[in-house]
């Protein structure tokens, strides 16, 4: 993994009108980057924004405030159709469910080779049937499935639909929402395998949305957690798991259950109480170790840094 | 322990366009009292089926009982005809489902969702109901349950709802307590809370559940006993010690093995390859077979009858016979069997 940044995301922020005088500060000033050749875990609860982050920054959403920087350039503002084209061959998303996210009234073929199509990256017929054919098999169908249509496929056979529809211009980055949290456990692992697999053929760059732990953990470099709109946490995988910092981070991790019945009988939960915080001033985000950030005040920084040791 | 429930090879069909589909094809087992057996397996592999064929909740056309019997204290639910159950549901035999957010009605008070079993099976009058539903409520972890009971379930939030639905699903203190996915919806943190409220209240009301779920890590934290199904079948059987750390069939070692753990490192997950075998036409041999990379020819030929493996263990799978070659889990389950014949020995005893 090198440490350059494909993108970068400052102080993003992702505001939502819900009547005159209501904003939902869905996504509240998030900065953090995404080395090249990585994964990046984002995890939290339902309605903590993760799923709103992925979709501001690949511009299904235009930000509030902030900006995302991909390879050094802003993706949002007043662009041109060109323009656009251009990042949004770069970055491409698989979706949660894969029931919405395919178009029943179109054959696989042409689901997938739509992006060829809008950047015409296929010369004639045959040269884009050769490759639905060439990604069809990439991701484990057989190429006889292309005339078929969605309803035709089980979950994960429908996710790899989506995997190769996202591979099909090939992107640099993929943002991955949910992928497998709509398949069946076994189906699970196969697609975990696929995309880690995938990741090293063609040196794809991940975020991983998820709200699944364990196997954020196992796919992720580094993970970010998030509450409220905001990180409060960010570390490489191992570092996070064994040495937790944030409270709510504990306790999330206190709560995923583990397929290990004399673990779940010892196990000890924590809590978040958000009003233990100190609040005599505004949180900030620091480096409490290396690469090891969390959303703390003064006093709390001095402490979590007391922890360490 | 005493037997609550027991269900003898039970059958469960569905008449399709395309013929009968066999979605529970002979299942068996017994349900102690104050007990909990977690059903784990994929979706499709018969597991709510099997449950709502316990409620009387198939609904039939195009649904039918092809065979078997639910013996709930010794009487048999499938000979009951509507009126019979509907005495049993809510009283000895209730049910929390998956989603919060549907099974509560929406223009009901909760109040009056709690309410309405405990005048129709205790003949409480409206006000006694009333004081009852808010021990109930308050019992659930709702704060303010006075005002609360007057609310509609909108005003709830998600795991606040499946609080309300648990609290419906005790009112009348069953014997039998389904829960089918109680706690897919919801986050993880409040999981816990729920998990934890379910057993905390178990211990006080010795009620025997029925829990549903395809989330490992939920059965090793509320099992005492695991039934694994595939294909209709159940195909392995034991206390939650013998699932997890001394697992025999071949399809229980791949759902173990396809869960990361959070110790473990880069090694590839085992996934189980395949799909599961459509029920229209199920396979003659082992339904697992097709995705099994331990697969016999017999397999192929004849279904595997249960091998006991201890006194509380059985598994349905060729590999037990004694003419079986030996052969070696994957890597992940080995590593597991290893950590308990280590330390989980001696602990063993006081799950019991």
């Amino acid at each position: 993994m090198s440490q350059e940044k494909l993108v970068e995301i400052k102080d993003l922020k992702q505001h939502f009108k819900t009547g005159r005088n209501s904003v939902v500060k869905a996504v509240d000033g998030l900065t953090f980057d995404i080395y090249k050749g990585e994964t990046f875990g984002l995890v939290g609860e339902s309605g903590c924004g993760k799923s709103t982050t992925g979709r501001t920054i690949i511009r299904l959403y235009d930000a509030t405030d902030g900006e995302v920087l991909f390879d050094g350039e802003n993706v949002h503002g007043k662009k041109n159709r060109d323009e656009m084209k251009k990042f949004n061959q770069k970055m491409q998303m698989i979706f949660q469910d894969p029931y919405a996210s395919l178009n029943p009234r179109m054959t696989v073929e042409d689901i997938i080779a739509e992006g060829l199509d809008i950047h015409g990256l296929a010369k004639d017929q045959n040269a884009r049937k050769a490759r639905v054919q060439e990604l069809l098999e990439t991701v484990g169908l057989n190429k006889e499935h292309a005339q078929r249509y969605p309803h035709e496929f089980s979950g994960g056979q429908r996710q790899r639909i989506g995997i190769a529809r996202a591979l099909a211009v090939d992107p640099d980055f993929i943002i991955a929402d949910e992928p497998i949290s709509a398949l069946d456990v076994s189906i699970q692992a196969q697609v975990v395998n696929l995309l880690k697999k995938l990741q090293q053929e063609k040196e794809l760059t991940y975020l991983f949305i998820a709200h699944d732990l364990s196997m954020v953990k196992y796919i992720s470099d580094r993970i970010g957690v998030m509450y409220f709109g905001r990180l409060v946490e960010v570390a490489d995988s191992d570092e996070l798991y064994k040495n937790p910092m944030h409270p709510y981070t504990q306790s999330l991790l206190s709560a995923i259950p583990l397929p290990d019945p004399d673990y779940e009988r010892n196990r000890q939960r924590f809590n978040y109480d958000p009003s233990k915080h100190d609040t005599s001033e505004e949180p900030e985000f620091r480096e409490v170790n290396e690469g090891h950030w969390v959303l703390c005040t003064t006093k709390e920084f001095e402490q979590y840094k007391k922890e360490i040791k | 322990m005493e037997n609550i429930l027991e269900v003898n090879d039970l059958h469960v069909s569905f008449d399709t366009y395309g013929g009968e589909v066999k979605a529970v094809r002979g299942v068996s087992f017994e349900l102690r009292k104050g007990e909990t057996l977690a059903i784990v397996g994929e979706s499709g592999s018969g597991k709510s089926v099997t449950t709502k064929a316990l409620m009387g909740l198939i609904p039939q056309p195009p649904g039918r009982i092809k065979q078997g019997e639910v013996l709930l204290e010794g009487k048999d639910l499938t000979k009951m005809n509507e009126r019979q159950l509907q005495k049993i549901r809510g009283r000895d035999l209730s049910m929390i489902f998956q989603d919060p957010m549907t099974s509560l009605n929406p223009t009901m008070k909760v109040g009056n969702q709690i309410m309405e079993g405990l005048i129709k099976h205790q003949k409480m009058s409206r006000s006694q109901a009333k004081k009852r539903a808010v021990e109930l409520l308050e019992m659930v972890g709702i704060p303010n349950p006075k005002a609360r009971i007057n609310q509609y379930p909108h005003q709830f939030s998600g795991g606040m709802r499946q609080r309300v639905v648990i609290a419906i699903a005790l009112a009348c203190n069953p014997k039998v307590l389904i829960a089918d996915e109680p706690t897919t919806a919801l986050d993880v943190t409040i999981q816990a809370q729920i998990l934890e409220l379910m057993k905390d209240l178990q211990h006080k009301t010795e009620t025997s559940i029925i829990f549903i779920t395809h989330d490992l890590g939920v059965v090793a934290n509320v099992a005492d006993r695991v039934a694994v199904m595939y294909a209709g079948k159940i195909v392995e059987l034991g206390t939650v010690d013998d699932i997890f750390y001394n697992p025999q069939h071949p399809y229980t070692w791949g759902l173990l093995g396809s869960m990361p753990t959070l110790d473990d490192e880069e090694s590839e997950l085992f996934a189980i390859p395949g799909t599961p075998p459509d029920l229209l036409n199920p396979p003659k041999g082992d339904a697992f077979a097709a995705r099994n990379e331990y697969a016999m020819k017999i397999d192929e030929e004849e279904q595997p009858p249960f091998f006991q493996v201890s006194d509380t263990h059985y598994a349905a799978t060729w590999l037990l016979h004694e003419n079986a070659p030996k052969v070696e889990p994957p890597e992940s389950v080995q590593k597991r069997m290893q950590g308990f014949a280590n330390t989980g020995a001696s602990e063993k005893g006081d799950n019991a």
